[in-house]
């Protein structure tokens, strides 16, 4: 029975409980460890010692994208492709070009958050063991749960589940697979 | 807890009223979409905007079948409603992005409930908005290579030194990021009408959209990041797009359109127009959905002022381009500005239009007006006018007497015009009862956070502490440490 355990879940009634349970899993030493609330809360990060995400590095790297390939494209038309003198410009005419690179910086980057921010969270994940627990549909209404994984190191049925009980939590429960 | 309240109460001047918890909001701003019953005044709102918007259809039909000669606009007034309508619609959904976007750089705590219609409003003016230049083109299904730099068979580019092509760029980004952004910000609410959800379908629906989001605190983190990311990207981006939309006009010499205050006056205007329509929306809806819990009265005074602000500037707009008319000393300027104001057959739409943005709006200076909103609703309605009526004093008087006497014509509008226009009404207003029945109008997530109970205990002591030390020394609206 241990064996198909996704792991287990404590139920707590405010953000205040959450936090320190989860300060208390992270000095406990485990680290395959997850907290759901309805909003988000900037004190968890800390508490369960999640790192920055790489996000911000990738979304700058599709901006930078974004600006060469505005800048790019426009060369290729006006300069390589088919050039032809407009309004007496120069064809490589970089003021005019700045507006369309500009839109295509801010397009990019914005595609690069948005989708990046779902790969790096694995969505869509239409199925999650988390969602075996009947009371999780709570999770995105009022209540705060906290998991430690059965994949865990210091995992072992019996001692993380009273554990998870001497945290002060409303219920626990048995993530099932 | 009651402590806590009244001390919120006391910091944030109503941002929440009413006795709320993390489940109470849930409930009241998700039952809306998920009640059974949809109300009554729904049906006949739809059913009225619905109907308006087959104006639209039969209007668009009318012109692809006959071509844009059934409109008024002739040489020299090439550009004329569809380009009013154009600018005046991408204007509205100004304010949902500066309600989203900046507010959220500004720490501004109002922004939170009102931000995901003044969202929706921004997507579905935007959808209205760039169906008039692409239907200008007369033939919109060849639009595609006249506007995207595509490889076709036939070798053409777009030239992208014209703002024309500025502007479509700008347009189709700003349309692309304000429904990413818009859907970024759904995703935690789909998930809980999702968990909500009793009827099947839906729970599938809701479930699907909602990308299996759980409120995982790793998913939370980078949630953050994105969506303050988003925020930083649509600052600038908003102000490009009203500048750009600007460009198509004051990068030409057409008298009238040539000034170089046209890009703040331009996106002035819009936030103007936008903050016009949001009160339009927002106070019935409030009132027909009982959501003046969440949108208090404190909200629709700060739109009031920064409707004031906004429209200050555009006061100031209308000035200086009659002062630079002036000032230039070049006799098509001096001109433009005389024929516009009192010498030529448009007087009055300028006169008009001092009055619906200029004198209205006087009276948000008194409490009085700022604080009713049925005078808040009025004045909106007249600015939303007036603004439609800056865009035609721009266009068709600048346009009809230009350089040359012997080009002069005048312009009126056709009855296809007028049709089509009322339409994108109608279209933008079924778009608006579709979203409040289907999507919640509030944002769930974002309101929860509004609440004392949502501060962990950590920090509430500190806001505690600072908050006696805050009431000796001086007064502040928000708490010092969050």
């Amino acid at each position: 029975m241990e064996s198909k355990l996704h792991g287990i879940m404590a139920e707590f009634d405010t953000p205040s409980d959450l936090v320190d349970a989860a300060r208390k899993v992270r000095d406990a030493g485990y680290t395959k460890t997850d907290a759901f609330s309805p909003f988000p809360l900037h004190e968890i990060d800390e508490a369960l010692g999640i790192k920055r995400s790489i996000l911000p590095y990738l979304i700058f790297c599709g901006g930078i994208t974004g600006l060469l390939s505005g800048i790019g494209l426009q060369y290729f038309v006006h300069v390589f492709d088919w050039p032809i003198i407009v309004g007496g410009r120069p064809h490589f005419s970089l003021p005019a070009f700045i507006p369309p690179a500009y839109e295509l910086t801010i397009l990019f980057s914005a595609f690069v958050a948005v989708f990046g921010m779902l790969f790096l969270n694995g969505l869509p994940a239409p199925y999650h063991p988390v969602f075996n627990v009947p009371r999780f549909a709570l999770a995105t209404r009022e209540k705060f749960f906290l998991i430690i994984e059965s994949k865990d190191e210091k995992y072992d049925y019996a001692e993380t589940r009273s554990f998870m009980e001497s945290l002060a939590p409303q219920e626990v429960f048995d993530v099932e697979e | 807890m009651k402590d806590d309240k009244e001390l919120q109460k006391k910091l944030h001047p109503a941002m929440l009223e009413g006795d709320h918890s993390f489940a109470s909001v849930t409930d009241k701003i998700s039952d809306v979409t998920l009640k059974k019953r949809t109300p009554f005044h729904w049906f006949i709102g739809f059913g009225l905007a619905f109907m308006v918007a087959q104006l639209l259809l039969f209007s668009v039909m009318w012109l692809l079948a006959n071509g844009i000669g059934v409109w008024g606009n002739n040489q020299p007034v090439g550009w004329a409603f569809d380009i009013i309508n154009f600018v005046w619609w991408i204007g509205i959904g100004h304010a949902g992005t500066l309600i989203s976007a900046i507010l959220l750089l500004l720490n501004q705590k109002w922004r939170t409930s009102i931000n995901r219609f003044a969202e929706a409003m921004t997507l579905f003016a935007v959808a209205c908005a760039a169906m008039f230049p692409l239907l200008h083109t007369g033939r919109p299904w060849l639009a595609a290579y006249w506007l995207f730099p595509y490889p076709n068979t036939m070798g053409i580019w777009p030239n992208f030194r014209s703002p024309l092509i500025w502007d479509v760029f700008a347009v189709s980004t700003y349309a692309t990021v304000s429904a990413l952004f818009w859907y970024v910000g759904l995703i935690p609410d789909l998930a809980t009408l999702r968990d909500r959800a009793k009827n099947k379908y839906f729970k599938f629906v809701y479930a699907a959209l909602s990308w299996g989001w759980r409120g995982s605190a790793r998913h939370w983190h980078r949630y953050e990041i994105t969506y303050l990311i988003l925020a930083g990207l649509s600052t600038p981006l908003v102000l490009s797009v009203h500048s750009i939309v600007s460009f198509d006009f004051s990068v030409s010499q057409v008298p009238g359109w040539h000034a170089t205050i046209f890009p703040p006056y331009f996106v002035a205007g819009a936030v103007f127009a936008g903050f016009a329509m949001v009160l339009i929306l927002c106070i019935p809806l409030r009132k027909w959905y009982r959501m003046q819990d969440f949108i208090t009265h404190q909200h629709l005074v700060y739109m009031a002022k920064v409707m004031l602000a906004t429209g200050l500037i555009v006061v100031y707009g209308y000035a200086m381009e009659a002062f630079f008319g002036w000032y230039s000393g070049a006799q098509y300027e001096l001109f433009m500005v005389k024929n516009r104001i009192w010498e030529g057959p448009y007087w009055w739409s300028y006169w008009l239009l001092i009055f619906c943005n200029g004198i209205s709006i006087q009276f948000l200076w008194f409490k009085r007006f700022r604080e009713s909103e049925f005078w808040l609703f009025v004045i909106s309605i007249i600015v939303s006018v007036g603004m439609w009526l800056e865009r035609f004093v721009i266009i068709v008087t600048s346009l009809h007497r230009d350089f040359l006497p012997s080009s002069w014509a005048m312009y009126s509008p056709r009855v296809w015009d007028w049709t089509m226009f009322i339409g994108t009404i109608g279209f933008f207003f079924t778009l608006i009862y579709l979203f409040v029945r289907f999507v919640p109008i509030i944002s769930i997530f974002e309101v929860r956070t509004l609440l004392p109970e949502a501060n962990v205990h950590g920090h509430q002591q500190d806001f505690e502490e600072n908050v006696n030390e805050v009431e000796y020394t001086y007064d502040r609206t928000d708490p010092p440490n969050e």
